[in-house]
Parts: C-alpha cells; sequence; structure tokens
C-alpha cells in the first residue's frame, strides 16, 4: 500500500493530509529521520521557509531527506518548494535537489497574495473527461517564484507575465501555490501518479 | 481569469500556513531579528510587551508606524501588528503600511465599546482573540481570518489560556452531540450565526485557525496548548522578558513540533535561565483584566 509522507515542521501539512486522505491514500507525518522509513514518497508543505530551514537543521532532517529525495519522488509546495530550490537567491539551499533559482515573497507581502486561474496541460495526463484543458485555481500566499530553470527542469506552468510557477525535475516536482487549499484534486492526483511509475522514480 | 487579492482563501490561507508555529511579539528590529532567528514563523510589532502596557497603565494604543516599518524591513517572515477593538483608522493604517496581519487586541484600549471592525472589505487578514465558542463565531462573522485564545496577556500565567482553549473546544465537542434540530437554539445561546455553528458542529473545528495567546512563558505551556488542540501559540512578554530570550524563543519553537515528545520537552526545557516573573491572576482585580475587553 502507498503511504505518502508530510513533512510536519510547521505549516500546512493538516490539508495535505485531508486531501490524501480524500484520495484515499495513507500519510505519515515527517518529524524525525527514522519517519521517512518505507514512505513511497514526501510533500514538503508551505510554512516559513526560515522555520522549517531551523527545524530540520536542530533535528538531524537535511541529509535524510536529501538522501530520500534522490530515489523517490519529492513534492514542494511554497516554502517546500523553496526548500527544495538548489539557488534561493544567495542564500544556502535548505535540501535543495531542484536545479532552480527562487526568488521568496516574489510578489509583495501579505496584502499582494492573490487567487488566479492557470493552464497545466501536464495534468491532462490524470485528468477526467471533465477535467481536461481546465485552468487549475491557484491560490498565491507571499509566494515565491522560479526566477530560473537550470538543465532537465521542465515548466509545467506559468502566469500570464510568463513568471514560472510550477516545475518538474524527473521525480522532484514544485509548485509556488497551494493546490491543497483549494478542491481541485488534480496536482495531488499528478504526484500520485509519479510515485506509482517506476518509470520516473 | 485575472488576478484577485484579497480574497477569503488568501487571507485564512495565510494563517493556515503559520500552523505549528510560534508568534513572537517584538518592539525592536534586533529583537525580530533574534526571532526569526529563533524560528519564530511570524512577529508582532509593537511598542510595548503587554507586561510593560499593564505595569505602565494609560491608554494602550497601536504602535508608531516608524517602529513598524523598522521591523517590517528586519526580517522576511510576516509582520503582524495590533489595532484597538473597534479602531478602523488605525486599521487602516496599517493596512496602508503594508502589516502581514492584524491583530484587532484587548491588550491595547478599546476605542468602542459596541461594534468591533467590520473586518470584510479589508485585504489585510485579521487575527482576534476569543475566550468561548460563541465570541470566536462573531469575530469570524465579522470577517477574522484566524482566532486566537484571549488568555491574560502580560502575565506569565497560563491558567486563562489553558481556560479559553478548554471552552472553545469543549463547546465543538457540545456542538457536536447535539441534533441538528437542537443547533438553531444553541446559535441563540452562542450569540452566534447559526451558518456557522452548523459548520462547526459539521467539522468539528472552527472554520478558521485557532492560536493559544496570553500568558505563555516555557516550552511546557506552549506543549500543554497544542494538546489541548491550538493550531500555534503566540508568545508576548515571555520571551524578551526572560533572561535568555533567543534560547528560550528556540526551544519554544522546537516545544511546538514536538509537543507530544515529553523527553524531547526535557532537553528542550533545560537551563534556560528565569523565565518571566508571573501574575496570579486570580489576584487581579476585574478592571486589571485584558480578556473581559471586547465580547
Amino acid at each position: 500500500m502507498t503511504t505518502i509522507g508530510v513533512l510536519a515542521l510547521q505549516g500546512g501539512f493538516r490539508e495535505h493530509e485531508e486531501m490524501l486522505a480524500r484520495l484515499g491514500v495513507a500519510t505519515r507525518k515527517v518529524r524525525r529521520a527514522e519517519d521517512l522509513d518505507g514512505l513511497d514518497g514526501l510533500i514538503l508543505p508551505g510554512g516559513e521557509s526560515t522555520t522549517i530551514r531551523r527545524l530540520a537543521s536542530l533535528h538531524g532532517l537535511i541529509e535524510p531527506v536529501r538522501t530520500f529525495a534522490q530515489t523517490h519522488p519529492i513534492w514542494g509546495t511554497c516554502a517546500g518548494l523553496i526548500a527544495l530550490a538548489n539557488d534561493i537567491g544567495g542564500e544556502a539551499p535548505i535540501f535543495g535537489g531542484l536545479n532552480i533559482r527562487v526568488q521568496r515573497n516574489a510578489f509583495g507581502r501579505q496584502v499582494d497574495s492573490f487567487e488566479t486561474a492557470i493552464t497545466v496541460p501536464t495534468l491532462d495526463a490524470i485528468a477526467s473527461e471533465d477535467e481536461r484543458g481546465t485552468p487549475f485555481p491557484a491560490v498565491f500566499i507571499r509566494a515565491p517564484v522560479v526566477e530560473h530553470v537550470g538543465e532537465g527542469v521542465e515548466v509545467l506552468a506559468t502566469l500570464e507575465d510568463g513568471r514560472i510557477v510550477a516545475v518538474q525535475q524527473g521525480h522532484v516536482l514544485g509548485t509556488a501555490f497551494h493546490p491543497e487549499l483549494t478542491e481541485d484534486t488534480r496536482f495531488h492526483r499528478y504526484f500520485l501518479h509519479m510515485v506509482q511509475s517506476p518509470a520516473l522514480a | 481569469m485575472s488576478a484577485q487579492t484579497g480574497t477569503w482563501r488568501a487571507k485564512a490561507g495565510l494563517a493556515q500556513m503559520l500552523k505549528g508555529g510560534v508568534i513572537m511579539d517584538v518592539t525592536t528590529a534586533e529583537q525580530a531579528e533574534i526571532a526569526e532567528e529563533a524560528g519564530a514563523c511570524a512577529v508582532m510589532a509593537l511598542e510595548r510587551v503587554p507586561a510593560d502596557i499593564r505595569k505602565e497603565g494609560g491608554v494602550a494604543r497601536m504602535a508608531d508606524p516608524e517602529k513598524i516599518l523598522e521591523i517590517m524591513e528586519a526580517v522576511s517572515i510576516p509582520v503582524m501588528a495590533k489595532c484597538r477593538i473597534g479602531h478602523f483608522v488605525e486599521a487602516q493604517i496599517l493596512e496602508a503600511l503594508g502589516v502581514d496581519y492584524i491583530d484587532e487586541s484587548e491588550v491595547l484600549t478599546p476605542a468602542d465599546e459596541e461594534n468591533h471592525i467590520d473586518k470584510h472589505p479589508f485585504k489585510v487578514p485579521f487575527v482576534c482573540g476569543a475566550r468561548n465558542l460563541g465570541e470566536a463565531l462573531r469575530r469570524i462573522a465579522e470577517g477574522a481570518a484566524m482566532i486566537r485564545t484571549k488568555g491574560e496577556a502580560g502575565t506569565g500565567n497560563v491558567v486563562e489560556a489553558v481556560r479559553h482553549a478548554r471552552t472553545v473546544m469543549g463547546d465543538i465537542r457540545r456542538l457536536q452531540a447535539m441534533r441538528p434540530d437542537e443547533l438553531y437554539a444553541e446559535a441563540k445561546r452562542l450569540g452566534a450565526p447559526y451558518e456557522l455553528v452548523k459548520e462547526v458542529a459539521e467539522t468539528g473545528r472552527l472554520p478558521v485557525v485557532n492560536f493559544a495567546a496570553g500568558g505563555i512563558a516555557t516550552p511546557a505551556d506552549a506543549a500543554l496548548m497544542m494538546h489541548l488542540g491550538m493550531d500555534g501559540v503566540f508568545v508576548g512578554s515571555g520571551i524578551f522578558k526572560s533572561s535568555d530570550p533567543f534560547e528560550r524563543a528556540k526551544a519554544i519553537v522546537q516545544a511546538v513540533t514536538y509537543y507530544d515528545d515529553p523527553a524531547m520537552l526535557a532537553e528542550l526545557s533545560r537551563g534556560l535561565g528565569e523565565a518571566m516573573p508571573g501574575i496570579d491572576v486570580s489576584k487581579l482585580a476585574e478592571d486589571e483584566r485584558l480578556a473581559t475587553r471586547g465580547w
């Protein structure tokens, strides 16, 4: 049976767990290195990246998550995307593994947080007949953007102005927005599809 | 679809991303940097911490914008600021400054003894204090996107925060045990909109994130509040009124994440130095209690 871990140091981990539960998938909160044992994939939720960095390094999670991510699908949303980026605008990476440069708080402060609809053609791989081609509701909360993608990184979605907000590099997925705050399960189903496809892992 | 700012999902969503975290009161840029370095998920920018407001007396108002801006420039985590209950102009000023969350707070002297702020028209989200479910749902009806217990700020005494957390959670459990036809009368008893009462009865929790606040001074206090079902904690005077703010802040941040691990809490609680001096809340005169402000 598939079990997905959700990093539960700080942030919106409950929403990811609830979304996965709705899809009938078992989840486990990851707070210690041993919590990674036997997981099929890992989600790094939104939250405050400085808090997540502090807790992950104090509790010995940096190297174990890095090692896990080399061989298992991993998905970061918002702060989780920042945690996966190899380049955080000069700051040291948190876990790294995704060959991108991100800019934190790229849209400004909370009053600039917004919702919009984006087109994500990749999701059609798992979409139902009704969902196919429909836009995805994207919630950006003090969100980062991907400023630069390196070799091997595929851009999955951009805003109308061209800024990159969703990427994939092999079995590593990153979104600047929060699919777990919506009713739309496509991104979670897409991640489960990655977990269940040996070709991607 | 064009981008829409100030939506309910964006406002309540930020609070969802603060869950499992500690929001710390700070009065200077330097304190804000210490809080961020210690792992705070947000800071509350103030001129005086509640313990000093309590000591000095007088009318407590919104902080000087200069002070708030200095703190906003110092850190990359969200910055909250307090306005007086009912003082919507202070709230408009805080929104114009670009703060990330407004606390319509009983710690400041209320500006209106009838009305709280109509929080819906604002793009910036609000957090409000509550002592029970009815009060929490009234604030949510007015547009609050986050709730916290009132506790008794500036006392270093967790007893009131515990009382308020248990009351809110107990009220929710009672709703869940009711028949649907009893919820109408219960809404009247709570003084809260029926639609929100019905939603809580169905989901078993508040429609927004609920933090603990008011009197939390130690890692054990923070962990206790997490056990009682709170989503995270505010620490006011408890950090910068203690003898070693950085170590205490770091320990409280970890205690919120590992609240159900007593061995870890034992380790975290060692050698933190003096906690802030506490006040016996039962010895406070009625007019010295901040929690009774707001309704």
